[in-house]
């Protein structure tokens, strides 16, 4: 068991501490709990990790939306559909 | 194909360049047809292909380094961005009650504040932020240990909201107090 489930609850630097771990789903259900507990009763910290959700929520947001240059969804689609290495075979072989 | 736009916009983030996002999405799905026997059905395609992407990107345009550039000039602090909102305060009160105060950055803006990351940040934070890989996934992707991982993306995502705080520096967002 880790330090951060044996203990009580989580301080305030235990949960900046696990900070990145627990947005990123990555606690074990105890240490998850333990920061919950701690979120329950501080509201600094309790702040501070709805920023950095928004913040995460941001940058997927604002990093996805590309758009796809006209064409290239044609070329990939050629790729399965030609014989491009001149073995006499649709497709690339090996 | 439905995940082409999905790696279309990670590959950009990475090559920086249209014409090399463009070149490695179509590397990738070439990888992707020719290696398919090797895909297990009912495993995560999404994962598989950007792991073929990331292997692309690495074997092919990753920086000719022998060693990442750990070396930092310092530790940025944790919660770097969270504790400068207080100098940003007019900048936010004159968003609507609809907007987010991350909605005082432009997409372009926050697009390059992840591309002026150096590379062994910024593929961990692309595919765990943007993507939302695993830690597993991303050490798997990367072929590092998943402490290296957590290690780069603590630090990575530091580095991204300086790099955030800058521009809204540069843009005047931010108040000079009085001492």
């Amino acid at each position: 068991m880790s330090d951060l489930e044996r203990a009580p609850s989580a301080s305030c630097a235990d949960a900046i501490r696990e900070l990145d771990a627990f947005l990123d789903d990555e606690l074990s259900d105890g240490a998850r709990q333990h920061i919950h507990s701690h979120l329950d009763t501080c509201m600094d910290c309790l702040q501070a990790y709805d920023f950095q959700a928004e913040l995460k929520a941001a940058i997927r947001r604002k990093c996805s939306d590309d758009e796809m240059p006209p064409g290239l969804l044609a070329k990939i689609e050629m790729c399965f559909n030609e014989d491009f290495d001149g073995d006499g075979i649709i497709g690339p072989t090996g | 194909m439905e995940f082409a736009p999905q790696l279309y916009s990670a590959a950009l983030r990475m090559t920086r360049n249209q014409a090399d996002a463009e070149d490695l999405v179509q590397e990738t799905y070439l990888r992707g047809y020719r290696s398919f026997h090797t895909f297990r059905a009912g495993t995560n395609l999404r994962a598989w292909l950007f792991r073929i992407l990331t292997n692309a990107y690495i074997n092919k345009y990753r920086a000719k380094q022998r060693r990442p550039q750990e070396t930092e000039l310092g530790e940025l602090e944790d919660l770097y961005l969270y504790r400068r909102l207080g100098s940003m305060e007019s900048a936010a009160a004159s968003l609507s009650a609809e907007d987010q105060f991350l909605d005082l950055f432009t997409d372009a803006e926050v697009k390059q504040a992840l591309e002026n990351l150096p590379e062994h940040f910024r593929l961990p934070v692309l595919l765990a932020d943007v993507e939302g890989f695993s830690y597993k996934e991303i050490a798997e992707m990367l072929d590092i240990p998943i402490g290296t991982v957590m290690s780069r993306l603590h630090r990575g995502r530091k580095s991204m909201q300086r790099e955030l705080y800058d521009y809204a520096e540069q843009r005047g967002l931010v108040e000079s107090r009085p001492e």
